[in-house]
């Protein structure tokens, strides 16, 4: 299962290295970018099919680690791809619907799909 | 006293507060972060400056959550004595130890100088070698060292006297342009409420020997070594 887990500063919290890219745009001559905020973006791969579980463990790691909930707030969201074909199954009803259970380790759709959007990112020509 | 003087991946002047509480007398042991527990009949436990962990993620964040802390967070419970100076303010932020947050220097430079700082309260187990509201010649060495909290947390510092230092003027004027990081009223370093753990972003460390120019960190180190802790 793969979740992409946000951190952002919260509203009201001073981000110098938001108003730096800001100012950084704008001597770009970007127009109309009124505000910047900087944040980290976590993609994240979790064992097992039970969604409520994983994002349940994904809320605590946000809490304990990945956010410092004093100026950060957190956002989780599950990838689709796996278990949101079917969110409303249960584990034993997933195996009933598929026979043979096939543990979802790995799903060549989901790789792909990350892998293609790698290919766009540019790797050449920036400014 | 016994200190305890914790040892993280990339931490850098961990010898050098060692030294300097040697210099006033303390016994020291360095702990690796790894450990579960402290020597026994440890005084005071020191989290020294550097780069834990390569201040992955934010500075000190993996530090903060690594196996010795528990014991460090035991040991602040009983009372026992904590320092954590620069990157170890940091840990003791993240940790929970104390309130807050150091952000990036609000010029976004790394920023290495000698600075003043004042002493708010000489009543301390760390600062009964100075004087209340005397300004002391320290260095600075950091750039996360914006200190930020919520309104609340600011006024509960402020109406409990937890301040423990404010970068200052020579002079020892509180000053928009001493405060060169930006720190919530010119915040350099705060107490606990029972005011046995202490984090601040100056280096006492630097100065305790004639030699390099100056001696104002010597009397933390040696009222620290004078104290026999109540834990």
């Amino acid at each position: 299962m793969k979740a992409r887990v946000t951190v952002t500063l919260k509203s009201g919290v001073l981000d110098p290295q938001g108003k730096a890219i800001e100012g950084a745009l704008a001597s770009l001559g970007i127009a109309g970018v009124t505000s910047v905020r900087q944040g980290k973006l976590f993609d994240v791969e979790l064992d097992g099919a039970d969604q409520a579980a994983a994002e349940a463990a994904l809320g605590q790691a946000c809490e304990k680690l990945l956010a410092n909930t004093v100026i950060e707030t957190y956002r989780i969201e599950m990838q689709p791809g796996q278990a949101a074909a079917a969110p409303a199954q249960t584990p034993a009803e997933d195996a009933a619907a598929e026979g043979p259970a096939s543990p979802a380790a790995v799903d060549p759709a989901a790789a792909t799909d990350i892998a293609a959007r790698d290919t766009d990112m540019p790797t050449e020509g920036h400014p | 006293m016994r200190a305890a003087v914790l040892l993280f991946p990339g931490s850098n002047r961990d010898g050098d507060v060692a030294r300097a509480l040697r210099g006033s007398g303390a016994h020291v042991q360095t702990v690796w972060h790894a450990e579960t527990s402290l020597p026994a009949g440890t005084d005071l436990v020191v989290l020294p400056g550097g780069v834990s962990s390569g201040d992955y993620l934010r500075g000190g964040a993996i530090a903060a959550r690594a196996p010795v802390m528990d014991a460090v967070r035991a040991h602040a419970g009983r009372g026992g004595l904590v320092l954590g100076i620069c990157n170890g303010f940091q840990i003791l932020c993240e940790s929970g130890l104390l309130p807050g947050v150091l952000m990036r220097n609000s010029n976004l430079r790394f920023i290495c100088h000698r600075q003043s700082v004042r002493v708010e309260r000489a009543d301390t187990a760390f600062s009964r070698g100075y004087e209340t509201g005397q300004a002391i010649d320290i260095c600075v060495a950091h750039g996360e060292g914006n200190y930020t909290a919520d309104p609340s947390t600011l006024a509960r510092l402020e109406g409990e006297g937890l301040v423990a230092f404010r970068y200052c003027t020579r002079d020892g004027r509180i000053t928009q342009d001493a405060n060169r990081n930006g720190s919530l009223n010119s915040i350099a370093g705060i107490y606990s409420p029972r005011l046995n753990v202490l984090g601040l972003m100056p280096h006492p460390e630097n100065f305790v020997d004639p030699l390099v120019g100056g001696i104002d960190g010597k009397p933390m180190f040696d009222s620290l070594a004078a104290e026999r802790a109540a834990a």
